[in-house]
């Protein structure tokens, strides 16, 4: 059995990489929901190296709810862009100010 | 020594191919390395023991979500060269907050391993005399079954709403009918006629 501390480094460097990736993409929003899932990933990696060094299985089941959510956030966030795009030609996000907010 | 092999092979894989989707020029490569990633993290949780959770996330993740990526990247005609003109603008500032968010998890990664969190019983051991999907769904289908269902209807939510999105009637075309064309009866359509010699036609 490889310690948890193995686990949570890959983890910790994986959610890194993932922030890393929000900030120096900050045009491109296909990467920047690549990057999202990334975050998760690195997120699903900590429950599961949990749930295999505490022999317990509630870690696993929650990162089954939090694929479920990375899965549907994906979709919304790639129906949102599809229709960005048809409304102005482009998917630069950094100068998204249609709404005003 | 073959596991912990396969674990730093799985976790260097999966770090690189992590660096190459926020880097790489062209963002169908980054779907291609995110897919590596994905399958590496699956390899990375099978070590750990938990099987069910790393077949799923290679049906999930590589199946459906990088899939769905790949279709939106070649579908939409993006200029990708004009995205990337503010990369090295924004890259100071990224690695300053990627190094403060590293070093705020080891810290916290110190903290765990100092001991500072007492953990309480188990809520749900592990038995090894089970397999891992026959605990994994006696527990999803009776202690979190009002969770599950929650995140079915979260997916509900998501197709709907991405079906509600994305949809356009398109107008200018003329669709085919086909409540028309069965209502339509010979006697609406035809009729005979009894012209004279000479009549019925114009010449």
């Amino acid at each position: 059995m490889i310690g948890i501390g193995h686990y949570l480094a890959v983890s910790a460097v994986l959610f890194t990489l993932g922030v890393l990736g929000i900030f120096i993409n900050r045009k491109n929003i296909i990467v920047i929901l690549m990057a999202i899932e990334l975050i998760l990933l690195s997120v699903n990696i900590n429950l599961v190296a949990f749930s295999g060094a505490l022999n317990d299985l509630v870690g696993q089941v929650f990162a089954m709810f939090v694929l479920t959510v990375a899965a549907g956030e994906a979709a919304i966030g790639l129906a949102i862009l599809v229709i960005y795009f048809r409304g102005r030609g482009t998917i630069a996000v950094d100068d998204a100010n249609r709404m005003k907010g | 020594m073959i596991q912990l092999f396969a674990f730093y092979l799985f976790a260097t894989i999966v770090i690189a191919s992590a660096a190459m989707v926020i880097f790489a020029r062209n963002p169908v490569h980054s779907v291609m390395w995110l897919i590596l990633a994905f399958f590496n993290a699956a390899g990375l949780m099978l070590l750990a023991g938990a099987e069910f959770i790393a077949m799923l996330l290679i049906i999930v993740y590589v199946g459906a979500v990088a899939v769905l990526f790949l279709f939106v990247v070649m579908m939409l005609d993006i200029d990708f060269a004009e995205l990337r003109a503010g990369f090295v603008r924004y890259l100071p500032l990224g690695a300053l907050v990627a190094v403060i968010l590293a070093a705020e998890l080891v810290f916290a990664l110190g903290a765990w391993s100092a001991g500072g969190i007492d953990l309480a019983a188990r809520a749900a051991p592990a038995t090894p005399d089970k397999s891992n999907i026959q605990q994994i769904g006696e527990l999803l289908y009776t202690r979190y079954i009002f969770l599950f269902e929650a995140a079915g209807i979260v997916l509900l939510v998501a197709m709907i709403g991405a079906i509600v999105l994305t949809h356009r009637t398109r107008g200018g075309v003329r669709p085919q009918k086909i409540a028309d064309q069965v209502r339509r009866r010979p006697q609406d359509a035809t009729r005979l006629v009894d012209p004279g010699v000479g009549q019925g036609m114009e010449l």
